[in-house]
């Protein structure tokens, strides 16, 4: 296998694991939303990152066919991987919190993934191009509805201006990873990194809230060191995959 | 062979979608080409409304068996996302349709998703009373093509089948 291939794999399958991992997140609050239309909504996003995570997986598993002569499928990808395998950003796999933080969480990822996929649609790779054109049109959605949930929390009650604040502190240092590029991806990454600042501070501006400066970032996530938040999440994911290997419905 | 492509395409006439069924799945935009490779083989070309769209596996399936019960038996379904599909490719009686099953059908090209925070879609016109007095509830329904609106003068909530 040769480094590109190599490299083209392990990008298709970060962009996967990111919409899998976010998905498989707010997935936790179906029938536990503040109310039923949200409950509605943030399932919706779900869908939506689920389905993006499919196409990817797809295109990651012919790849690897490809090369490497194996089984892979989309349900390989997802189900039987370990947790150093996965490559998805931290900020996907952190526990929900409260409303305020998943809201904010995907106000965050959402913005950031509007940047990159309006790249991706401009790649050379077809697949990866389709998907992206295909995902941006849910993804101005997603922005909308999280953006205006950041706004009436910021500037809402003294309560929800709180929660808000605290979901500030808590997800801020995971941001700083959206633009370190991994050995698998264009260095030109952190070209987004100021256009990703501007759309948020222009949120932040409605929702009386403060960007963070100075702020110590983690990463990892990219390249499989992950919080102990993911083997959690992945063995409540591939419990039936891994009790019954290759059950189907 | 045109004449079995176009038998082809009468066949798909009948193929429903799965959660909104008064909509073929020609009045949706979803068929992209039936390509006759002979007699026998015959390949159809289908697009999801949504990355996430459930009904896609269902449809594949709904279509395979009505090309079975008329004697195509090799079929092969192929899934492409190039162009990404769009409202803009649902049939006129399809919106009517739509329409006179309670669902506001979509708004065409220029009125599509405005990006400005807490702007909505105007004059989503209300399928009971046909008032176009109406206020979105919510930007995600009951299923991802959908957005939930209320009628301000008949007071009924309803489904908008939104831009895409
Ligand atoms: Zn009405």
């Amino acid at each position: 296998m040769n480094k590109s291939s190599n490299q083209l794999i392990d990008y298709t399958i970060y962009l996967g694991d990111c919409a899998l991992i976010l998905g498989q997140r707010n997935a936790e609050w179906c029938a536990h939303g503040p109310i039923l239309e949200q409950d509605i909504a943030i399932t919706n996003i779900t869908l939506d990152l689920i389905g993006q995570s499919r196409n990817f997986y797809q295109y990651a598993a012919q790849l690897i066919n490809a090369v490497e002569n194996k089984n892979a499928t989309e349900d390989s990808l997802a189900y039987l991987r370990m947790e150093r395998d996965f490559k998805n950003l931290l900020i996907c796999e952190l526990p929900n919190g409260d409303w305020a933080q998943t809201v904010l969480r995907q106000f965050f990822f959402s913005t950031f993934q509007q940047l990159l996929f309006e790249k991706l649609k401009d790649s050379p790779d077809e697949h990866l191009s389709a998907i992206a054109v295909k995902s941006i049109k849910e993804i101005n959605y997603h922005i909308k509805w999280s953006g205006e949930w950041v706004i009436r929390l910021g500037d809402g009650t003294e309560e929800s201006h709180n929660r808000m604040i605290s979901a500030v502190n808590n997800l801020w240092m995971y941001t700083g990873e959206f633009f370190i590029a991994a050995d698998y991806e264009n260095s030109d990454l952190i070209l987004l990194k100021n256009k990703w600042l501007d759309k948020v501070k222009d949120i932040f501006d409605e929702a009386t809230l403060t960007v963070p400066e100075n702020v110590f970032m983690q990463t990892g996530g990219k390249t499989g060191n992950h919080t102990e938040y993911l083997g959690f999440v992945l063995s409540e994911m591939q419990s039936l995959q891994r009790t019954y290997p290759g059950a189907e419905w | 062979m045109n004449n079995n492509k176009e038998h082809i395409y009468s066949l798909l006439e009948q193929v429903c979608d799965p959660e909104i069924p008064v909509l073929t799945i020609l009045d949706l935009g979803i068929v992209r080409d039936v390509i006759c490779a002979d007699d026998q083989e015959i390949e159809i070309i289908i697009t999801p409304t949504y990355s996430g769209c459930p009904a896609m596996d269902a449809i594949a399936f709904d279509i395979k068996l009505k090309m079975l019960e008329n004697g195509f038996n090799k079929v092969k379904i192929t899934y492409t996302l190039n162009p990404a599909w769009t409202t803009d490719w649902m049939t006129e009686s399809g919106k009517s349709k739509l329409k006179s099953y309670g669902i506001a059908p979509p708004q065409n090209v220029s009125s599509r998703i405005n990006k400005i925070m807490f702007n909505e879609e105007q004059n989503i016109e209300c399928p009971l009373c046909h008032s176009i007095h109406t206020k979105l509830l919510s930007e995600f329904g009951s299923t991802a093509c959908k957005s939930l609106y209320q009628c301000n003068d008949c007071k009924e909530p309803f489904d908008y089948f939104k831009c895409h």
